[in-house]
C-alpha cells in the first residue's frame, strides 16, 4: 500500500500547514499532529506508521522537535515491505545521526537488509549506511559492503563503492580490504561504477600510503586509457552535456590522475600525452568544457614538470582570466596561486589584470585576487602594487576594507624599502581605514618613528597634516597623539625638514587644539583619551606657554565618570601644579625600543598567542620589572605592552608609580616609595640586589620575585625612608617626608609599610646566601590604639609577574 | 567532497536539506539562515560561488529556488555547478515541468532522488536516464 496516493493524509497535513496564515497557527497544527502521532506511537498503531513518519519527516523539516519518532525509524526498517523499509531508511538519515545511540540498534536489521534477495533494498541499506554509518557500524558491517562489491547488479557496485569511501574516512585502517575490489571497478565499462570506482580509489590513495603505491604501479595506464576512451568516444546521448560525453567522469579520472602523478615521473609520462589532447582539445564554450580545462590544469600543475604542458596550462589560465564570465575568472584566479609556485614569472604577467579583480564588483572575485596579490608581491613591485591598493582603499566597500587593511600592513612590513615609505604607506591606511588596523600594526609604527630619529619630525608633521583630514579614524588619532605628545616640539618649529616637505606653520596651540579635541570626542575608546592626557601632560612641558591651558583641559577630568581618565588627572594636575621640578623629567622621550628585539617578541608573543598580562612580564626591557595588568584602567598599558615604558608609566589603581626611580640623585626631593609597578632600574653601581635585577632582565626572566623588586628599588633610595602612609593619600608622597638615612649595606634597611594612627606595619628583609633569589620578610604590626584588636587579617597584594 | 545539500526558497524556507556530515540540530539551523542570507542578494551576474566559513558554498538560482551545496575549498567549482544543473533537469523531468510545490507536497520523492543521485557526499550517477529508470523501478517496489 502506498501511504502517499492512498488516504492522502500527509497530502492533507501539509495542506493545512500551508494554508496557516500566522506563525502560532501554524503552531497549533502542528502541536495536534504531533499529538496524534504520539497517540499513534503508543498505541504501536502499525497501519499508519509509515504515514506518520513521513508526516514527522515534514515537521521535522520545518524545525519543529521530532526525536520522538527516532524508535518508528527502527521499526519501519525492521519490517518486511519495501514501502514501509524505505521511509524507515529516509527517516533513519533525516532525524539521527552517527553521534545517536539509538543507531547502534539499527545495525543489526542493515546487516540482515545487506543479505536481502531483493535489490532494491539492499540499495536502501547501502544509501543508509553510505550516508550516515559510524565507526563502529563501519567495522561490523565493511566485510557485507566489501562483498557488495562484486554484485551483479551495477546500482548496488556503485552504492558499494561510495559506501565504502565512508567506511575508509571512518576507519582508515580498513583501507587494505577495498584495494582489490577497487582494482576490478576501475576495469568498468558502466559509467556509473567507473565514477564511483575512481572516487573510492582517490580516497584510498588519500588514507593510505601503499595504496598509492599500488595503485600508481597498477592501475596508471588503465586510467589513462579509460581517460582516452571517454575523450575519444562518439556521442552518447545518456551522458553528454553540451557536446561532452560525462564531464564529472573526465574530472573524476583526471582528479585521480592528479595523485597518481603527483611526486612520480613515470606515472606523469604516462599520462603527458592524453593531459595535453585534454588541453587542446576541449571545447571552452560551455562550463562543462570549462570545468574539465580547470580540472586538466590542476593536474598539469601537480604532476612532474613537463614543460610544455605547463605552459599550455598558464595560457589555459590567462584566457580564463580574460573571460567575461565571473566564474570562469574566479577558478582561474584560484588556480593561479597554485601556478605561482611553479611560474611565478608567467603569473606576474597578468599583474594588471589580477589587480582589476581586486577591483571587482563580486567580494568572491575580490577575496581570491586579494590572496593572490599578496602572492605576487616582491620587492621590486611593491611600489606601483601598494599604490594601487591604497589607492582602492579609499571606494572599497565597508565589509573589505577589514581584509585589505590587513593585506596591505602585512605586505609593507614585509617589503618596504625604506622607512620613509613605509610611514608614508601606514599614514594613508590610517588615514583611509584606521579603525581596521590591528593593534599590532600600529604598535609597530611607533616604534619605527622613535627608532627612525631623522623621520620624527617628518612623522609628527605628517600626521598632523593627515589628522586634519580624517578624524574619525581611531588608530590615526592614537598614533597622531603620541607623536604629537613626544615629538611636538619638532611639529612646531619644523625640526628636522626634509627636502620633499612642504613648510607647515602649527602654532603651539594648534597642536594642543589636535589633542583637546581627540579628548573631547566621546566616540573615541577609553584608551585613546587616557593617551590625549598623556600627551597633554608631555606638551605642558614642552609648551610653556600653553602649560595654563593644558592644566585647565586636565583638571576638567578630575570629575570623569571614567576612573582611569579620572585618576590620571587628578596625578597630573599635581604634577603640573606642585611638582614643576620634576616634571621635565618625567615627560621625557620614551627611550627607543630596539626594532629588532621588538620584531622578535611580536613574533613570539603573535606565535604563542599570549594573552597581555603575559605579554608584559616578558617585554619588559629597559629595566622596567614589574606591571600590573590592570585591564579595563589602561592607558599606557597599551602602549606599555610593546613600547618601552615611559617614566611616568601608570599600571595600577593602587599604587602610584610616578615616582621615578631613575633619579638617584634626586631622591632626597622624591622619596623614593614602593613603586611596585614600573621599578625604573637605577645605574647598576650600587649593591647586589640591583645587579640582580639587572641580570633577570637579561636573561629576560620575566619570574622576578616581587619581593625582590620591592627590597631592590630601596636600594637608590638608600638614605631615604618613605614614612608617609602612603596608600593614604597617594599625591601627598610628593611632599617632602622626613628622610631618614640609614646605612646601606648587605642587609636591606626595614620599610614601614603602612601607619596609621591606630596601627604600624614594619617590614624587616633578610636574603638567605644560599638562595638570594628568596627574600624573607619579617612583618612587625604595632597596635597603637587603646583597643584590643581582634581576628586580625593581613593582606598582601603582589603584582602578578609571571604566569 | 559535498558536506550539505540545501534548497530553499527566496523566503528562506527550506524545502530540502540533506546533510552528510554530522551537525546538530540547532547548528543545522544556524547553516541554513547563514547560507540563505549569503547567496540571496547576490547579484545574478556575480560568481555562484561563496566561501562559506572554511568551505565553499556553490549555489545556483533556479526561478525562485536556490540550490546549494557546500563542497570543499579544493573541489572543483564548476564541476558541482554542472551537478547542480543535472539535478535540476532530472527534477523537472520526473516531476515533468517542476515548480516549487511539486518539491513541497513530494518532499520523500526528492529525497529519492537525490539518493541516487549522490551519496555520501559524491556522484553517483550522471545520467538522467538511468537515475529517471530507476526511480521507475522503485516507485513499481510499491
Amino acid at each position: 500500500m502506498n501511504p502517499f496516493s492512498s488516504g492522502t493524509r500527509l497530502r492533507d497535513m501539509i495542506r493545512a500547514i500551508r494554508a496557516c496564515k500566522t506563525a502560532a497557527e501554524e503552531r497549533a497544527v502542528i502541536r495536534k499532529e504531533c499529538a496524534s502521532i504520539r497517540a499513534a506511537i503508543s498505541d504501536n498503531d502499525q497501519t499508519f506508521r509509515h504515514r506518520n513518519l513521513a508526516k514527522l519527516m515534514f515537521i521535522h523539516m520545518l524545525g519543529y522537535p521530532t526525536h520522538f519518532g527516532q524508535m518508528e525509524c527502527l521499526k519501519l526498517i525492521a519490517a518486511p515491505g519495501f514501502a514501509e523499509k524505505r521511509i524507515g531508511y529516509l527517516g533513519l538519515m533525516l532525524l539521527l545521526d552517527e553521534r545517536q545511540e539509538v543507531l547502534m540498534l539499527v545495525t543489526n536489521s542493515l546487516k540482515q537488509d545487506l543479505n536481502q534477495n531483493n535489490q532494491h533494498i539492499v540499495g536502501l541499506a547501502l544509501c543508509a549506511l553510505g550516508n550516515i554509518c559510524s565507526a563502529d557500524m563501519a567495522r561490523d558491517l565493511a566485510p557485507e559492503v566489501e562483498k557488495l562489491l562484486q554484485f551483479r547488479d551495477p546500482n548496488i557496485r556503485k552504492k558499494a563503492a561510495l559506501c565504502s569511501i565512508r567506511i575508509i574516512k571512518k576507519v582508515p585502517d580498513l583501507a587494505d580490504n577495498f584495494v582489490d575490489p577497487v582494482v576490478s571497478l576501475l576495469k568498468e565499462k558502466h559509467h556509473g561504477v567507473l565514477l564511483t570506482g575512481i572516487q573510492l580509489c582517490t580516497d584510498l590513495c588519500k588514507v593510505n600510503e601503499e595504496a598509492l603505491e599500488y595503485f600508481r604501479k597498477k592501475c596508471t595506464e588503465g586510467l589513462v586509457r579509460s581517460l582516452k576512451d571517454v575523450v575519444n568516444s562518439p556521442y552518447v546521448p545518456e551522458y553528454d552535456i553540451s557536446g561532452i560525453a560525462d564531464p564529472f567522469l573526465h574530472i573524476r579520472l583526471l582528479r585521480v590522475l592528479r595523485i597518481l602523478g603527483h611526486g612520480d615521473a613515470d606515472a606523469s609520462d604516462c599520462m603527458s600525452d592524453i593531459l595535453a589532447q585534454v588541453a587542446t582539445k576541449t571545447e571552452s564554450h560551455k562550463n562543462a568544457g570549462n570545468a574539465i580545462l580547470y580540472e586538466c590544469v590542476g593536474t598539469i600543475m601537480s604532476v612532474e614538470d613537463n614543460g610544455g604542458l605547463r605552459v599550455l596550462a598558464i595560457n589555459i589560465l590567462g584566457r580564463f582570466l580574460s573571460n567575461r564570465d565571473n566564474n570562469i575568472r574566479y577558478v582561474a584566479l584560484n588556480m593561479l596561486m597554485k601556478a605561482i609556485a611553479v611560474d611565478a614569472q608567467a603569473v606576474q604577467r597578468h599583474r594588471a589584470t589580477i589587480l582589476e579583480c581586486v577591483k571587482d564588483l563580486d567580494a568572491s572575485i575580490r577575496k581570491r585576487a586579494l590572496e593572490l596579490v599578496y602572492l605576487l608581491v616582491n620587492e621590486s613591485n611593491v611600489k606601483p602594487l601598494m599604490k594601487e591598493l591604497v589607492d582602492y582603499l579609499e571606494v572599497s566597500d565597508q565589509g573589505f576594507k577589514g581584509d585589505l587593511t590587513a593585506k596591505i600592513c602585512s605586505i609593507v612590513e614585509k617589503f618596504s624599502p625604506d622607512k620613509i615609505w613605509y610611514i608614508d604607506q601606514m599614514l594613508k591606511v590610517l588615514s583611509e581605514a584606521g579603525n581596521f588596523v590591528k593593534a599590532s600594526v600600529w604598535h609597530a609604527l611607533v616604534v619605527v618613528i622613535t627608532n627612525a630619529s631623522n623621520l620624527q619630525g617628518y612623522s609628527v608633521r605628517s600626521l598632523y597634516r593627515a589628522i586634519q583630514i580624517s578624524r574619525d579614524q581611531e588608530t590615526l588619532i592614537r598614533v597622531a597623539v603620541w607623536c604629537i605628545g613626544e615629538y611636538g616640539d619638532m611639529l612646531v618649529n619644523n625640526i628636522e625638514m626634509l627636502d620633499i616637505e612642504e613648510p607647515i606653520t602649527v602654532t603651539e596651540s594648534d597642536a594642543v587644539d589636535v589633542v583637546e579635541i581627540a579628548i573631547k570626542n566621546h566616540s573615541l575608546n577609553l584608551t585613546t583619551r587616557a593617551m590625549c592626557l598623556i600627551a597633554l601632560l608631555k606638551l605642558s612641558s614642552r609648551f610653556p606657554s600653553c602649560s595654563q591651558r593644558i592644566k585647565e583641559i586636565i583638571a576638567q577630568y578630575k570629575g570623569s565618570l571614567l576612573l582611569e581618565l579620572q585618576q590620571r588627572s587628578v596625578e597630573f594636575n599635581s604634577i603640573i601644579g606642585k611638582h614643576k621640578n620634576i616634571r621635565s623629567a618625567l615627560v621625557e622621550r620614551m627611550p627607543v625600543l630596539d626594532e629588532a628585539t621588538y620584531n622578535g617578541r611580536r613574533a613570539r608573543s603573535a606565535s604563542a598567542a599570549v594573552s597581555t598580562s603575559l605579554e608584559f612580564a616578558s617585554n619588559l626591557s629597559n629595566g622596567v620589572i614589574a606591571r600590573t595588568d590592570v585591564a579595563p584602567l589602561v592607558d599606557l598599558l597599551d602602549m606599555g605592552a610593546d613600547e618601552p615604558v615611559p617614566p611616568c608609566s601608570s599600571g595600577g589603581n593602587f599604587l602610584l608609580d610616578l615616582i621615578d626611580v631613575d633619579m638617584p640623585s634626586s631622591s632626597s626631593q622624591s622619596d623614593v616609595l614602593l613603586d611596585l609597578l614600573s621599578a625604573w632600574s637605577p645605574p647598576p653601581q650600587k649593591g647586589s640586589p640591583t645587579t640582580d635585577i639587572i641580570l633577570l632582565n637579561q636573561d629576560d626572566k620575566p619570574s622576578v620575585n616581587a619581593l625582590d623588586i620591592l627590597s631592590s628599588s630601596m636600594v637608590p633610595s638608600g638614605e631615604a625612608k618613605p614614612t608617609g602612609p602612603y596608600m593614604m593619600d597617594l599625591l601627598d608622597v610628593f611632599g617632602p617626608n622626613p628622610a631618614t638615612p640609614e646605612e646601606s649595606g648587605p642587609t636591606f634597611p626595614p620599610i614601614v609599610a603602612y601607619e596609621s594612627s591606630a596601627l604600624t606595619i614594619i617590614f624587616n628583609f633578610s636574603k638567605r646566601p644560599e638562595n638570594p633569589q628568596m627574600t624573607d620578610i619579617e612583618a612587625m604590626f604595632t597596635n597603637k590604639s587603646s583597643d584590643v584588636y581582634t581576628d586580625f587579617v593581613f593582606q598582601a597584594a603582589v603584582p602578578k609577574v609571571n604566569a | 567532497m559535498i558536506r550539505f545539500i540545501l534548497l530553499q526558497n527566496r523566503q528562506g524556507k527550506t524545502r530540502l536539506a540533506k546533510y552528510y556530515i554530522p551537525l546538530e540540530e540547532s547548528e543545522k539551523h544556524k547553516v541554513e539562515y547563514e547560507v540563505h542570507r549569503l547567496v540571496v542578494n547576490r547579484d545574478p551576474k556575480f560568481t555562484n560561488f561563496v566561501e562559506f566559513r572554511t568551505h565553499k558554498v556553490i549555489y545556483r538560482r533556479y526561478a525562485g529556488l536556490f540550490f546549494s551545496l557546500c563542497v570543499d575549498i579544493t573541489d572543483n567549482e564548476l564541476a558541482y555547478l554542472e551537478g547542480i544543473h543535472l539535478f535540476v533537469e532530472i527534477l523537472d523531468h520526473f516531476f515533468s515541468n517542476v515548480c516549487e510545490l511539486d518539491l513541497v507536497f513530494n518532499f520523500h520523492k526528492v529525497y529519492l532522488i537525490l539518493d541516487e543521485f549522490i551519496l555520501a557526499g559524491e556522484f553517483q550517477e550522471t545520467s538522467k536516464k538511468a537515475i529517471i529508470e530507476r526511480m521507475g523501478e522503485l516507485e513499481k517496489q510499491e
